[in-house]
C-alpha cells in the first residue's frame, strides 16, 4: 500500500465523520418535518461506524501519517473512542430537550458532528497547525451551538462572551506556537521535541531563551482558558449558565479529552525539556482552580453555575496530575478526565431529565424533594454528587485518589492536603443538592415525562460511576497502558 | 467452604439484604417490608457467629483471613481478616442492627424500605470497617458507611436534621482525607496498601508524629475526643431513635478500633510521644463531658455527653500501655455498645409516647410505666458503672491500670463515678420518681412486647458481661499481648543504617 493509502486508512473514522455531516446538512434540507428523527438515527449510526472504524483499524499501534501532520497512538484510540461514546450518550440525553424546545435541527446535529471531528483532529494532531485547526474546528461549532436559540438574549450573550474569550484563547496559543517555531524552526512536535532536547544536551543553558519561555507561557494560558483553570476562568460560569443546558454539557464534557490530548502534546511530547517551567505554571493554576472552584460554588444557586464551579476545581485536580510530569501522573490524569466526564454527563443529564417545556430545572431548587417524586432519579443523582464529591464507593474517589498519590509521589505532601482540605469544603456543595433532593419537600410536583430510552443510559450512566468505583482496575490499566505504550 | 469466607459473608448477607429491601419493599407493604429487614439482619447475625464458635484463643494474628487481588493496579487486594480485637466488635455490629430493625418497627411510617436498606448496608460496612486488612479497603468501607448515616439522620430526623446531618458528614470527612494522605504516603514507603507491611515499616520520628497526626485526625472525630467532639450531640440529638442506637453502639468504636488498628501500631514511638497529650485530652473528656453533661435538659443530648466521656475511658485506657488497660478499654467498648444502646432505646421508648425528650416534661413516670421504669434504673445504673453491671467492669479495670500509671491520673479518671453517677440518676430522679408531673404522663402505656424483648435482651447482656467479663478479655488477650510487644519495640531507623 502507499502511503496516501496509509494516510487515508489511519485517518478514516475523522473522514467518515467529516462526510456524514455534510450528508446531514444536504439531507436536512429534503426531509419535512416529520421525518426529522431520520437524522438523529444517521448521527448516532455515524458516531457508532467511527467507533467502529476506530477499533478496527490497528488499534494500539503507533502510526504517523500525513508526513508527521497526524498520530494515532494509543492514547489517540482511547480518548477519541472515549469522545465518540460520549458524543453518542449526549446525543440521546439532548434528543427530546432540543425537540420540545424547537431546536431540533440538522445544523445541530451536523455542527456536533464536525464538532467531534474537531475534537478527533485534536487529539491526533502532531503538528501545531493541526491541532490549531483542530482547536478552530471545534471552537467555531460551539460558538455556533451556544448560539443556536437565537432569540433568547441570555444564550446569545453568553455566545458573544465565549466567542470573544475563546478568540482571544485562541490567539495567545497561536502566539505561542509560533514563537516556539521561531525556536525550534519547526512545527512538527516530534522534530520540536528533538531539536529541543539535542540543543539541551548541547547548552542547558536553553530552557532560559526568553522566546521559548514566552512561547511556553503563551501556550500554557491558551490551554488554561480553553480548559477554564484559574485565573482564565471567568467565562466558564457565564457561558455554562446562559448555554441551552443541552450545549453546556457538550462544552463541558468531551471537550475536555481533546483539551487533555493538546496539553499532552504540547507540553509532554513536545516540550517536555521545560518540564520545570511548565510544572510550576500548572501547580499554581491547579492549587487556586482547586480553591477558587470548590468555595466559589458553595455560593451559587443556579445548578449549571455551580456545575460549572464545580468542573473549575476539577479542572485543577486534573492538572494536579499532569503537574507531576511523569508517566503515573499522566495515567492519572487521563483517569481524572475520564471520571470527569462520565459525572458530567450524568450531572448534566440529570438536568436534562427534569427540564420540560417551559421549565428548565436548573435552579438547584428545582432538585427539592426529588426523593419523594422519583426515588430512582434521586438515586442517581445522589450517585452522581457523591462522585463528584469523591466519596468512595464511586469513581470520583479514585480519581482523585490517583491523582494525589501522582502528586504525593513527587514529594507535593502539602500541596496535596491543602487540595484534600479544600475537597472537604467541596464536599459541602455536594452535599447540599443531597441535602434538597432527599430532606426536603419537593416544589415541583410534576410527572417526570422524558423517553424511556434517556431513562435507561442515564441510570447505565449513574451506575457506571458506581460499578467502576467498586472495579476501577480495567479503567485504570487502559489509562496506564495508553499512556505507558505512548509514551515509552 | 464458606467457613472461608465468614467475612465476606458477615459483609455481603446485610448489604444484598438491604438491595432486596430496597428493591421488593414500599410503604404500601409495610409490614412484608418490615419483616424482610428483619430476617436480613437475623441472617446477617447469623453469619457472624461462626466468627465466635470458631476463633482460635491462642492465635493472636489474623484468622479468618481472605484475601484477593482487586486493584492491581496499585497493588490493592480484597483482603479480609479478623483478630482478638475485631471479633467481638462485629458481633456487635450484626446484633445492634437487630436491635435497631426490631427499634424501628412501629416508629418509621415513611420510607420504610429506604430506613430499613440504610441500617443493614450501613451494618455490612461497617463489618467491613473491622475486618478490612488493606488500608484502601478500609478506607472505601470507612467512608461509604457514611453515606448512610448521612441519610438516616437527614431523611428521618428532628427538626434540626440538615444541620446536623451535615456537620456529622463534613466532621469525619475532613479527618478522613487526611487520613487518606496518610496511607498514600505509606503506600510510597512501602509500595503496599497492606495492613500488616504498615505495621513493620521503619519510620523516623517526625514522619511518625505527623502521621499519627493525620491518623489522630480521623479518629477522634469519630470517637469523639474532647475538643472535636461537637458533632455529636447535634447528630444524637436530631437521629431517629436507631440512627442513635448506631451511632453510639457501633460507630464510636470505629474510631477505637481504628486506633489500634492502625495510629499506634503504624507510628509506635509517636504514640509513646505523644501518650500526655492523649492522656489529658482523655481526661479532659471523662471529667469536663461529665461536667457539661450534668447541666443538660434534653435526655438524648445527656446521654450524647455520656458516651463521650466514657469513649474517654477507652482512649485513656490505650494510652496507658497495659494489659490491664488495654482490655480494660476493649470491654468498656463492647459495654458502652449495651449500654449506650439501651439508653437510646429508653428515651425513644418516652419519646414515641410524648415526643418530647425535655427532662422537664416528665417526672412520676415509674407510677405509670412501672416494668419499663425498672429497665430505665438497671441501665442507668449500668451507666453509672455499678458492680455487678458491664459498666463497671471496663472503668474498674482501666482506673486500676491509671493507678500504675500515675495516683493523679487514676484519681481524675475514678471522679467519673461521682459525676456519672450524679448526672444519670439525677436524670432517672426528674424523669421516673416524685409525683405525676401531668396529664400526658398520667396517660404514659407501659412497654410493649416488642419493647419489652428488646430491653430483656440487652439487660441481660449487660448484666452478662458484668457478672463474667471473661466472654471478651478471652478473645482479646492473645491479640492485645501481641499488640503491647509490638508497641514496645521501637521503629525509628537505627543510627548507621
Amino acid at each position: 500500500m502507499d502511503t496516501i493509502h496509509t494516510d487515508l486508512f489511519i485517518s478514516l473514522p475523522e473522514i467518515v465523520m467529516l462526510s456524514m455531516a455534510m450528508v446531514i446538512l444536504i439531507l436536512d434540507l429534503f426531509l419535512n418535518k416529520n421525518n426529522r428523527l431520520i437524522i438523529y438515527g444517521l448521527a448516532q449510526a455515524t458516531l457508532f461506524a467511527a467507533a467502529y472504524l476506530l477499533l478496527s483499524l490497528n488499534a494500539f499501534a503507533i502510526d504517523i501519517a500525513y508526513s508527521g501532520m497526524f498520530i494515532s497512538d494509543p492514547i489517540s484510540d482511547v480518548l477519541k473512542l472515549a469522545t465518540l461514546i460520549g458524543a453518542a450518550i449526549m446525543l440521546v440525553y439532548t434528543r427530546h430537550y432540543m425537540l420540545v424546545r424547537n431546536l431540533f435541527s440538522g445544523e445541530y446535529y451536523a455542527l456536533l458532528l464536525f464538532a467531534t471531528v474537531g475534537m478527533m483532529v485534536m487529539i491526533s494532531g502532531y503538528n501545531l497547525i493541526t491541532i490549531y485547526i483542530g482547536l478552530e474546528l471545534l471552537s467555531l461549532c460551539v460558538y455556533a451551538l451556544v448560539a443556536l436559540d437565537r432569540d433568547n438574549a441570555k444564550a446569545t450573550e453568553a455566545a458573544m462572551k465565549y466567542f470573544v474569550l475563546g478568540a482571544l484563547a485562541s490567539g495567545m496559543l497561536l502566539y505561542g506556537m509560533s514563537m516556539i517555531y521561531g525556536v525550534t524552526g519547526s512545527l512538527d512536535i516530534a522534530t520540536i521535541a528533538t531539536r529541543l532536547r539535542d540543543a539541551y544536551e548541547h547548552n542547558p543553558g536553553i530552557i532560559h531563551n526568553p522566546v521559548l519561555s514566552l512561547g511556553l507561557v503563551f501556550i500554557v494560558s491558551g490551554l488554561a482558558f480553553k480548559f477554564g483553570a484559574v485565573p482564565f476562568h471567568m467565562w466558564v460560569p457565564d457561558v455554562y449558565q446562559g448555554s441551552p443546558t443541552a450545549i453546556t454539557m457538550l462544552i463541558g464534557s468531551i471537550p475536555k479529552f481533546a483539551g487533555f490530548a493538546m496539553t499532552l502534546r504540547l507540553l509532554v511530547f513536545g516540550l517536555y525539556v521545560l518540564v520545570g517551567d511548565w510544572q510550576d505554571m500548572l501547580l499554581i493554576m491547579a492549587i487556586f482552580s482547586i480553591a477558587i472552584g470548590n468555595v466559589t460554588a458553595i455560593a451559587q444557586t443556579n445548578l449549571k453555575r455551580m456545575l460549572a464551579y464545580s468542573t473549575i476545581s476539577h479542572i485543577g485536580f486534573l492538572l494536579l496530575g499532569l503537574m507531576s510530569g511523569t508517566l503515573n501522573g499522566f495515567a492519572s490524569s487521563m483517569f481524572y478526565i475520564s471520571a470527569y466526564v462520565l459525572m458530567t454527563l450524568a450531572g448534566f443529564g440529570m438536568i436534562l431529565l427534569l427540564s420540560r417545556r417551559g421549565h428548565e430545572a436548573e435552579e438547584l431548587d428545582d432538585l427539592k424533594g426529588l426523593n419523594k417524586r422519583s426515588p430512582w432519579t434521586a438515586f442517581l443523582m445522589l450517585i452522581t454528587m457523591f462522585s463528584m464529591a469523591g466519596v468512595p464507593p464511586t469513581i470520583g474517589f479514585y480519581a482523585k485518589f490517583t491523582v494525589l498519590q501522582a502528586a504525593l509521589h513527587e514529594g507535593f505532601v502539602w500541596v496535596v492536603v491543602f487540595a484534600v482540605l479544600m475537597a472537604a469544603i467541596g464536599a459541602f456543595y455536594y452535599l447540599r443538592v443531597i441535602k434538597l433532593m432527599y430532606f426536603d419537600e419537593p416544589l415541583d410536583t410534576a410527572a417526570i415525562t422524558a423517553p424511556l430510552d434517556m431513562k435507561m443510559v442515564l441510570s447505565l450512566n449513574a451506575l457506571a460511576l458506581l460499578a467502576i468505583g467498586l472495579m476501577p482496575q480495567g479503567l485504570l490499566e487502559l489509562c496506564g497502558v495508553a499512556i505507558m505504550s505512548s509514551l515509552r | 467452604m464458606l467457613t472461608n469466607h465468614i467475612l465476606s459473608l458477615s459483609i455481603w448477607v446485610p448489604i444484598l439484604a438491604g438491595v432486596l429491601v430496597l428493591a421488593l419493599g414500599n410503604d404500601s407493604r409495610a409490614s412484608i417490608t418490615r419483616w424482610l429487614a428483619f430476617v436480613g439482619a437475623v441472617a446477617g447475625f447469623l453469619v457472624t457467629l461462626p466468627l465466635y464458635t470458631q476463633f482460635n484463643f491462642t492465635e493472636s494474628g489474623f484468622q479468618f483471613q481472605e484475601a484477593a487481588y482487586w486493584i492491581p493496579a496499585f497493588q490493592i487486594y480484597y483482603h479480609l481478616g479478623a483478630d482478638g480485637i475485631s471479633v467481638p466488635l462485629i458481633l456487635l455490629t450484626s446484633f445492634t442492627t437487630m436491635i435497631c430493625v426490631a427499634a424501628s418497627w412501629e416508629v418509621i411510617t415513611k420510607n420504610i424500605a429506604q430506613y430499613m436498606a440504610c441500617f443493614l448496608i450501613m451494618s455490612g460496612l461497617m463489618i467491613g470497617v473491622f475486618s478490612a486488612l488493606d488500608s484502601i479497603l478500609y478506607y472505601v468501607f470507612w467512608e461509604a458507611m457514611l453515606i448512610p448515616m448521612f441519610l438516616v439522620i437527614g431523611i428521618w430526623g428532628g427538626p434540626n436534621r440538615v444541620y446536623a446531618t451535615i456537620k456529622f458528614f463534613l466532621y469525619t470527612l475532613l479527618g478522613s482525607l487526611l487520613m487518606l494522605v496518610a496511607f498514600i504516603y505509606l503506600f510510597h514507603e512501602t509500595g503496599s496498601f497492606n495492613i500488616a507491611k504498615y505495621h513493620n515499616v521503619v519510620l523516623p520520628l517526625n514522619v511518625q508524629i505527623f502521621i499519627f497526626m493525620a491518623f489522630f485526625m480521623a479518629f477522634a472525630v469519630k470517637i469523639p475526643m474532647w475538643p472535636v467532639h461537637t458533632w455529636l450531640p447535634d447528630a444524637h440529638v436530631e437521629a431517629p431513635t436507631a440512627g442513635s442506637v448506631v451511632l453510639a453502639a457501633v460507630m464510636l468504636k470505629l474510631g477505637g478500633y481504628s486506633f489500634l488498628r492502625f495510629a499506634m501500631p503504624i507510628a509506635p514511638d509517636a504514640a509513646h510521644y505523644l501518650s500526655g497529650f492523649m492522656i489529658v485530652l482523655s481526661l479532659i473528656a471523662i471529667l469536663y463531658i461529665a461536667l457539661v453533661a450534668l447541666v443538660q435538659k434534653d435526655m438524648k443530648k445527656l446521654i450524647a455527653y455520656s458516651s463521650i466521656s466514657h469513649m474517654g475511658f477507652v482512649t485513656l485506657g490505650f494510652f496507658l500501655f497495659s494489659q490491664l488497660g488495654l482490655e480494660g478499654a476493649m470491654v468498656q467498648m463492647i459495654s458502652h455498645g449495651f449500654i449506650s444502646a439501651a439508653m437510646f432505646l429508653c428515651v425513644g421508648v418516652l419519646y414515641d409516647r410524648m415526643h418530647s425528650r425535655q427532662i422537664a416534661d416528665y417526672g412520676g413516670v415509674a407510677n405509670t410505666m412501672p416494668m419499663f421504669a425498672a429497665f430505665a434504673v438497671l441501665f442507668a445504673m449500668a451507666n453509672s458503672g455499678l458492680p455487678g453491671t458491664s459498666g463497671f467492669v471496663g472503668e474498674f479495670m482501666v482506673i486500676l491500670a491509671s493507678v500504675k500509671y500515675d495516683f493523679w491520673v487514676a484519681f481524675i479518671a475514678a471522679t467519673t463515678l461521682i459525676f456519672g453517677a450524679s448526672y444519670t440518676l439525677w436524670m432517672v430522679k426528674r424523669v421516673f420518681y416524685g409525683s405525676v408531673a401531668n396529664q400526658k404522663v398520667a396517660a404514659l402505656k407501659d412497654l410493649t412486647r416488642r419493647e419489652f424483648a428488646l430491653l430483656a435482651v440487652l439487660a441481660l447482656l449487660t448484666i452478662g458481661i458484668g457478672v463474667y467479663p471473661q466472654v471478651i478479655t478471652e478473645m482479646t488477650q492473645a491479640t492485645s499481648m501481641r499488640f503491647l510487644e509490638h508497641m514496645a519495640t521501637s521503629k525509628l531507623p537505627t543510627a548507621g543504617m
